[in-house]
């Protein structure tokens, strides 16, 4: 029944409702602790079951794209690092990438080898932290524990690299500012080795608990062809039953030559991609004892280039700036001025722990990029949720939001 | 004489460039140096205008008329196998020609081929909304929407995205400036107390690392502490400053290097 305006001013009993049903918007965040960040969702809810979902962003817009074309090429990559915060190298990765494919450069071996043990401890560091929270959110506290230790040795070793725990800033568009500390492999071998009986740990935690299974099994199911329609990445896609990693598909760097799966689930729910995390940190762990070989294997070879030897566009190594003079005025001309990239466009994909990450770069021979488009997966992984909530309850909301693992970083970049 | 200053690119310019200075081409191949992107092409070329094609970095890129745009993408997603539409967005050259540039990024993962669809638009113009065939574009032409002002018609909710629903201006153009322009400076301001509150509360701080010492309400200066909202000349008192480590603190032993274990490994 519809409500009578009455005369009162300053009381509920004057708002009128234009609804005769019993629909409830319910504004969930932008400050709720399991949206990871700052995610708003009107929820427009028949006694508990969601029939619309609208996903509001937009509260961590610091327009990168618009940073990224007032600055020089190099400037920008510590604000990459801002993006997907929480493994923060993929993101300068990929810029890297981008730029190194637009200028024609090729990285030095040894280079190629640090950036892939960066990507991964980031990815096994990402995929961690996922666990955590999610596991958190919908209520084991001591899976939170756990795997927040397990990230804190890997945060060591990245921070014993480049200095940094969180936003590193590991990675040059040209190869690697540092060669690995003396302590890097043989840490990174202590954890690698305790890994396995940590992912069991959590398994043996999570795989039978009732209360887990109640939460993802048949929670969130994402088909195929919405996967597809909504341009998932990444784990996302992968549990809806399509086995595409870049990594394998369009491999970069040295990943054509490491063995590793992309495992996958045709069952695209919410515990598919739970599984899938899982895996994904034993195949990186896979990949990370590989790289620990090629690694001697380029000790063992004296390959000790570490940046690309291209003039016009990487300044000189360090020494070379100290004692030769055309290497100091190349240096001072291309941090003063910036590198002038060919005129041309690139679009660049790489696997980060998310999805696809993807740079667009136009250049039109400036040392500013004339446009720079940023393609986050946690976009689209944030967008799907306007098809995927309804018809979940309300509870089934915090763990889909889990199992996307959107981190607004790179969603509002 | 006033310096000139371009008033339809206020983005950053280089402040040097030689006179002489070429820029160099990322090099395009021919389409047919690969073949199935030509092949690609020759269908998409029997059914519409292709304005010119080529492959650059390992991915084809492809120029239509904007009106086929849709149907481009149809026959991309039904015939062709590229089910994906990684992105979508626009360049502005409005201080070139007057123009927009769309692009869309498909990937096809059958072939493992991406290819880039582009098509010039007038300013002011609209582009169809491909919402129906990809639900990314949704998002996708949303933003597009929030930073160019670039419409999409058939879409079905054409709001802004990442800035507020009330905003002014489209941040991306290069008309608008890095810093902001006045509608974006009095924003929070104007919502919050209405315009007449302006010069009272005075221009948002945007250095978030000023201090100002004379500001007694938001600052406390160590040593020289005085009641909130004090003016402040540049004499302040002296406040006589007691720590309470001077002379040992109750309970807290000192610290003995010769009975402490340094632990070198963070693993142990």
């Amino acid at each position: 029944m519809a409500q009578v305006k009455n005369r009162l001013t300053p009381f509920f009993e004057n708002i009128t409702f234009d609804r005769d049903d019993n629909e409830l918007v319910l504004n969930f965040g932008p400050q709720h602790p399991s949206s990871h960040g700052q995610l708003r969702l009107m929820l427009h809810l028949q006694q508990e079951q969601i029939v619309k979902a609208h996903p509001d962003i937009g509260y961590l817009h610091r327009g990168m794209e618009k940073m990224a074309e007032n600055m020089i090429y190099n400037e920008f990559m510590p604000t990459t690092d801002r993006m997907d915060y929480i493994a923060s190298s993929s993101n300068n990765y990929g810029f890297a990438l981008a730029v190194e494919k637009l200028i024609g450069l090729e990285v030095p071996r040894r280079a190629k080898v640090i950036r892939m043990m960066l990507l991964e401890i980031n990815r096994l560091m990402s995929h961690l932290f996922w666990l955590a929270t999610t596991a958190l959110d919908i209520g084991a506290m001591t899976i939170f524990l756990y795997a927040f230790r397990e990230r804190e040795y890997l945060m060591d070793i990245i921070e014993g690299y480049c200095g940094a725990r969180l936003t590193h800033s590991a990675i040059r568009i040209g190869g690697v500012p540092l060669d690995i500390q003396d302590s890097f492999i043989s840490q990174l071998k202590t954890f690698l080795d305790k890994l396995p009986a940590n992912i069991k740990d959590y398994e043996d935690l999570l795989d039978t608990n009732r209360i887990w299974l109640m939460r993802m099994e048949e929670v969130g199911t994402i088909s195929t062809e919405m996967a597809l329609s909504w341009a998932c990445t990444g784990p996302m896609l992968r549990a809806s039953g399509v086995a595409w990693d870049i990594r394998k598909e369009e491999p970069y760097e040295l990943y054509d030559e490491v063995e590793f799966k992309v495992p996958f689930s045709d069952k695209g729910d919410n515990f598919a991609r739970y599984r899938i995390y899982m895996e994904e940190m034993r195949e990186s762990a896979k990949i990370l004892y590989q790289t620990i070989d090629m690694y001697a294997e380029c000790v063992k070879n004296n390959q000790t280039e570490l940046m690309a030897h291209s003039p016009k566009y990487i300044s000189a190594s360090k020494l070379d700036i100290m004692t030769q003079n055309y290497s100091l005025m190349q240096h001072f001309v291309l941090v003063t001025q910036g590198m002038r990239p060919p005129v041309g466009e690139v679009y660049v994909a790489t696997e980060s722990p998310k999805g696809e990450l993807g740079f667009f770069i136009n250049s039109q021979g400036g040392p500013y990029p004339y446009r720079l488009k940023l393609r986050a997966p946690s976009f689209w992984h944030t967008g799907i949720l306007t098809d995927l909530l309804p018809g979940h309850y309300i509870p089934d909301v915090v763990s889909i939001i889990g199992t996307t693992n959107i981190v607004f970083g790179e969603i509002d970049r | 004489m006033r310096a000139y200053t371009p008033k339809d690119n206020v983005q950053k310019k280089s402040y040097y460039t030689d006179r002489f200075y070429v820029s160099p081409q990322v090099p395009k191949q021919e389409v047919e140096s690969d073949e199935v992107f030509a092949a690609d092409l020759a269908a998409i070329k029997t059914k519409f205008d292709v304005l010119d094609a080529y492959i650059q970095v390992e991915q084809m890129v492809v120029f239509i008329n904007p009106n086929d745009n849709y149907k481009v993408l149809e026959l991309l997603k039904d015939e062709l196998e590229y089910t994906q539409l990684s992105e979508m967005s626009a360049i502005d050259f409005l201080a070139k020609n007057n123009s927009f540039e769309i692009f869309y990024q498909m990937l096809s993962m059958n072939k493992r081929k991406r290819i880039r669809i582009k098509m010039t638009i007038k300013n002011g113009a609209a582009v169809n909304s491909v919402e129906k065939l990809f639900r990314s574009a949704d998002w996708a032409e949303r933003e597009m929407f929030d930073m160019f002002g670039i419409e999409a018609n058939g879409h079905p909710f054409m709001k802004r995205i990442l800035m507020p629903y009330d905003w002014q201006g489209n941040p991306l153009l290069k008309t608008y400036p890095l810093q902001g322009d006045e509608f974006a400076a009095w924003y929070e301001v104007d919502k919050i107390y209405g315009k007449e509150a302006r010069e009272e509360i005075g221009p948002e701080i945007r250095d978030t690392a000023r201090v100002d010492r004379y500001d007694s309400d938001r600052f406390a200066r160590l040593g020289h502490e005085v009641p909130k909202g004090t003016k402040i000349t540049g004499d302040e008192p002296v406040t006589e400053q007691t720590y309470q480590e001077d002379g040992g603190v109750f309970l807290i032993k000192k610290f003995d290097k010769e009975s402490s274990v340094v632990i070198d490994d963070p693993q142990r």
